[in-house]
């Protein structure tokens, strides 16, 4: 495996005294695991002793050294899940994928780990999968969880979800329009820009609901790679100063039309996205 | 200049002296397991305990790691701090009996039992290896892993260090005595420097030749396997 993208985290969080964890956190959601050769990149860079970063790597439960299933499921067997009933569930997650708690499932579909309170004692049980709370969980559910964290927990019902709204778009620089009326993405008017990665270069057309990931492209793009995104009618490069608060790629930011800015993350894959209404007059 | 009272004992020191540098240049002693001079300051093993304040809002502090401060009234063998001290004592006991140094510092506060579950742990996580490794070897092989329950002395992920030059100086400092960077390799390690390694009494039928002078010795019993 490649551990360049280490050095970027490393570097970004290398200001900060302390910033030890976050380096590690951010590792560890890029590879699902903390691999023996990550940690001793960070070692080097941070010119400290190999066995203190394993030391921390070790102190925390979150934190794992042994690669890890795609989605990870913890079934919360704290006081007041335990004495609802948590046990069974966790039980019944451990049948159902066949492994026992702190292990993988062979497909590598699946990690089940039990942990002591979440917090959401009063909803409880709790069954926490890939961020996604389930409360009240009742071991006739866990078949459904299960199935339900195999289709994608991300995919967005667009039809039904309140969250989810269209905007309208046009070039930061020239205020051009950039919806498309022809080609729909979600049935909607899709935001057309200009892309370029690599050596190619080509259009995409992006859902204009926001919270919807959905896009159409010629190409495939492969995933985490950052994209410039130009404006169809100016060429100009659509940039702004912002970074991804996910995954710190620059961000694209758009006029949205009524006032307000929306800003995309660059790096195909990643979600992040946000709609600034500062500066306004409402 | 700081000044303080050790058992009724005017006493001045610098700023920044701890109460266990005061107390034993005046001459009151105080057990030490994880203290060592050259060594930061650990507070791991909780024996140099001493009571500080007066009347009836005292408290118990470890003077190893305890700085100095103005007007500071310290006592070094009160009835409380001897009692907490004996009781530290039957907890290391329990858990490492084979330790000459945790034996010759028992029989030193006069404790000839232990009430406790009887275990033979190989390590009191005193930190002295790790931090003779850090600080005087500069080389930082081993160090604490886990936590709780789990935690534990070693190398990353249980192999050999790359950083380690198997100087022995964990070996040297170890009060119960284990191996510790090379533990994978034992045969390679350079060792023969501790003659504590070798439990002193276990192993014999007879305990005429113990080295310690406690009756009878928690050493005795011997680990079942
Ligand atoms: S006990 Fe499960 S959330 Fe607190
Ligand atoms: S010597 Fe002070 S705590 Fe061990």
């Amino acid at each position: 495996m490649e551990y360049t993208d280490i050095q970027d985290i490393v570097d970004r969080y290398n200001q900060i005294r302390g910033g030890l964890i976050g380096m590690l956190q951010e590792i560890q959601a890029r590879y699902s695991y903390l691999p023996e050769d990550a940690l001793k990149v960070v070692a080097e860079q941070t010119n400290r002793s190999l066995v203190d970063i394993y030391g921390v790597a070790t102190f925390y439960k979150s934190f794992s050294l042994k690669p890890r299933g795609k989605h990870l499921c913890s079934v919360c067997l704290g006081t007041a899940c335990h004495v609802r009933g948590a046990p069974k569930i966790a039980e019944e997650f451990e049948r159902q994928l066949g492994i026992k708690a702190g292990e993988t499932t062979k497909d590598n579909e699946f990690t089940l780990e039990t942990v002591n309170c979440l917090g959401a004692c009063a909803l409880g049980p709790i069954v926490v999968v890939d961020g996604h709370y389930f409360s009240n969980v009742r071991t006739s559910r866990v078949k459904q969880i299960i199935s339900e964290v195999r289709d994608g927990l991300d995919k967005v019902e667009v039809k039904t979800d309140e969250r989810i709204f269209p905007v309208e778009v046009s070039c930061a620089h020239c205020n051009h329009n950039l919806m498309d009326r022809v080609n729909l993405v979600d049935d909607m008017p899709s935001i057309r820009v200009t892309v370029s990665f690599g050596r190619k270069h080509g259009c995409i057309r992006l859902s204009s609901l926001y919270g919807s990931y959905n896009t159409k492209t010629e190409y495939e793009t492969s995933e985490n790679e950052i994209v410039n995104f130009f404006c169809p009618h100016c060429h100009a490069e659509l940039t702004g100063a912002t970074e991804c608060g996910i995954c710190g790629a620059p961000m694209v930011p758009m006029i949205v039309r009524g006032g307000g800015i929306l800003q995309i993350c660059s790096r195909y894959g990643c979600k992040g996205h946000l709609l600034d209404f500062s500066g306004v007059n409402v | 200049m700081i000044k303080l009272k050790i058992n009724g004992l005017n006493v001045s020191v610098e700023k920044g002296t701890t109460i266990l540098e005061a107390a034993q240049s005046v001459g009151f002693p105080i057990p030490t397991l994880c203290h060592m001079e050259g060594l930061t300051p650990y507070g791991a093993c909780r024996l140099c305990v001493v009571e500080i304040g007066t009347g009836d809002r005292t408290k118990l502090v470890t003077s190893c790691t305890y700085p100095a401060e103005e007007g500071l009234v310290v006592r070094t063998a009160s009835e409380r701090v001897l009692k907490a001290r004996r009781m530290i004592v039957e907890l290391l006991l329990a858990s490492c009996p084979q330790s000459k140094t945790i034996q010759d510092i028992a029989s030193k506060l006069h404790v000839t039992q232990q009430r406790f579950r009887q275990e033979h742990e190989d390590c009191i996580l005193c930190g002295l290896c790790v931090r003779m490794c850090k600080e005087q070897m500069m080389a930082g092989a081993i160090g604490f892993r886990g936590r709780g329950q789990n935690r534990s002395i070693g190398t990353p992920f249980d192999i050999k260090s790359e950083v380690c030059r198997l100087c022995g100086g964990c070996i040297y400092v170890c009060p119960a005595c284990q191996l510790r960077c090379t533990f994978t390799e034992p045969d390679k390690a350079i060792c023969g420097g501790c003659l504590n390694l070798s439990p002193p009494c276990v192993d014999k039928d007879q305990f005429h030749d113990m080295m310690c002078y406690m009756d009878p010795c928690v050493a005795c019993e011997i680990k079942e396997d």
